[in-house]
């Protein structure tokens, strides 16, 4: 840490945090309030992994390159790895914890299923992104075919290659899902 | 990343006000800046952040036009009804850029704000210009696959990565600023800059100012216009070269109007007057866009890994005018080049 002082013109402001200072946010994370203090510099994958102990969310390669990382913030399929969490105070995060239900918790994401109905993985450390990625692309409802899902889940790397079978689970569940979505 | 102070601003003239210390960032969707934060390329002393001021509509402007608050993301823009049906040139441009991951974070404003991804500006281990001004530029005589063709110099050849403003600098877009000496407009051609001997500044703001958004003439050119991106995988890269065209053409036949953007070849989207003039009046036909593409990549020079590009782009521009004329635009989805 140096010795910069710090500017004056940030005095006054009422979401401020100087670089000796956290400030106080609250998230939602999988339905489940979480107040929290952060320091600025802190991404939402780091808070959910190193804090919240959400660990089922990956980092790849933390620059938003690989999609390991991929939450879905507000409804909106993200890179958890570049967002600053201080900057979404308010925010409903789902990961991949979040996302089977039934009353016990248990009841597996459709998404889920078919990843594991398609053998969608070979390491699995992509799994998470993909399959949170997968729902936000059908909540976007912009893919239809094949050929759109492969594109639009571009943002999903898979070093072992599981592609194939990652586009037939998706396909899988979007025909079921797409037509009421 | 290093420490830094960090405020939220609640209007532009606060935002204007705090930005404008040194070492000021205004962060937006941050999909670039925090990545370049990461990399020490980006050291700010303070992170303005701006995402709850209201820039974030898009709407209607007298006259036809569209405006595109600096803070829509990329998605919401490509995928609004409006942006789809009027001006699906920057619909296209959009969706062939990034992921959806990023697309839904990134804001347009920051579309037009994101730095070079010349790896010699992001590797802080080595010489560059435009991160270090006087440290030397480590891509001449380095690694230049990814690296400007026209209108470079002997401090910079970076290019910028951006698909958005290369439909933008084809639809004549207008950008609007607030500063600290209140608002203005740009014309798109006079945004983004060439290196020259200052490669440090990519754009022509000065310090302190904000984009706020972005203007759409009203004409869209819907019926004849292509976004032709070429790149080293089918999906999620950056353009080795982009090509741009936005075309009216006559009850005759004629082409009456060509607006040629060519990206990744340049520091800022590339156009030619003159190669465009050539077309008015002209039936579409191979010889006459091949001349265009000749008077287009006028003064294009290789350096080493880049050299295919000049010949990359001139097909390109034959392709994407083809595609254009015959309102026939490519495809994001299916990436075959018809």
């Amino acid at each position: 840490m140096d010795d910069t002082v710090h500017p004056a013109t940030l005095a006054g402001t009422r979401e401020t945090a100087t670089r000796d200072t956290t400030l106080p946010i609250t998230l939602h994370l999988n339905g489940s309030a979480h107040p929290t203090r952060v320091a600025p510099w802190v991404t939402l994958l780091d808070l959910l992994r190193e804090e919240a102990h959400l660990t089922g969310t990956k980092k790849g390669c933390d620059h938003g390159q690989c999609g390991a990382c991929t939450v879905l913030l507000d409804g909106k399929r993200v890179n958890s790895c570049l967002v600053l969490a201080v900057s979404v105070d308010g925010a409903k995060v789902q990961t991949i914890e979040g996302l089977a239900g039934g009353a016990d918790g248990c009841e597996l994401d459709p998404l889920q299923q078919a990843f594991m109905d398609h053998d969608a993985f070979q390491c699995g450390y992509c799994t998470p992104g993909q399959i949170c990625s997968a729902r936000g692309l059908i909540a976007e409802g912009k893919a239809r075919t094949r050929e759109e899902v492969r594109e639009l889940m571009s943002g999903n790397l898979c070093r072992c290659g599981a592609y194939t079978n990652i586009a037939d689970a998706v396909m899988h569940v979007l025909q079921r899902e797409g037509a009421s979505s | 990343m290093n420490r830094f102070d960090y405020a939220q601003a609640h209007d532009g003239a606060e935002a204007v006000r705090l930005g404008s210390a040194t070492g000021a960032r205004f962060l937006a969707g941050g999909t670039n800046l925090v990545d370049l934060m990461k990399e020490n390329v980006e050291r700010p002393v303070s992170v303005i952040d701006i995402q709850r001021l209201p820039f974030a509509a898009i709407a209607e402007l007298d006259g036809g036009g569209l405006r595109l608050g600096a803070l829509a993301t990329n998605a919401d823009t490509a995928y609004d009804p409006r942006v789809a049906e009027r001006y699906p040139l920057l619909a296209s441009a959009i969706l062939a850029g990034a992921s959806p991951q990023l697309r839904n974070r990134a804001t347009n404003g920051g579309n037009l704000n994101q730095r070079t991804r010349c790896y010699y500006f992001y590797d802080t281990a080595t010489a560059c210009n435009k991160r270090e001004p006087g440290s030397g530029c480590g891509a001449l005589g380095g690694v230049t696959r990814i690296h400007a063709i026209l209108g470079a110099s002997e401090q910079c050849i970076a290019t910028h990565p951006s698909d958005m403003c290369v439909a933008l600098a084809a639809l004549e877009a207008t950008v609007r600023v607030e500063g600290p000496d209140g608002e203005r407009t740009i014309p798109f051609a006079d945004y983004h800059r060439l290196p020259g001997d200052d490669p440090a500044r990519d754009n022509t703001l000065a310090p302190g100012e904000l984009v706020t958004g972005i203007d759409l003439p009203a004409e869209g050119f819907a019926t004849h216009f292509t976004y032709l991106k070429l790149r080293d995988r089918l999906s999620y890269a950056f353009a080795l070269v982009s090509v741009a065209v936005a075309m009216k053409v006559g009850a005759d036949g004629r082409i009456e109007t060509a607006r040629v953007a060519l990206g990744g070849v340049a520091h800022k989207p590339w156009r030619v007057p003159e190669a465009e003039a050539m077309l008015v009046g002209a039936m579409p036909s191979h010889e006459a866009f091949a001349g265009a593409a000749r008077r287009l990549l006028e003064g294009a020079v290789g350096r080493g890994d880049n050299e295919f590009k000049i010949e990359l782009a001139r097909r390109a521009i034959v392709r994407a005018l083809q595609q254009a004329a015959d309102g026939t635009p490519q495809s994001q989805i299916d990436k075959r080049v018809a």
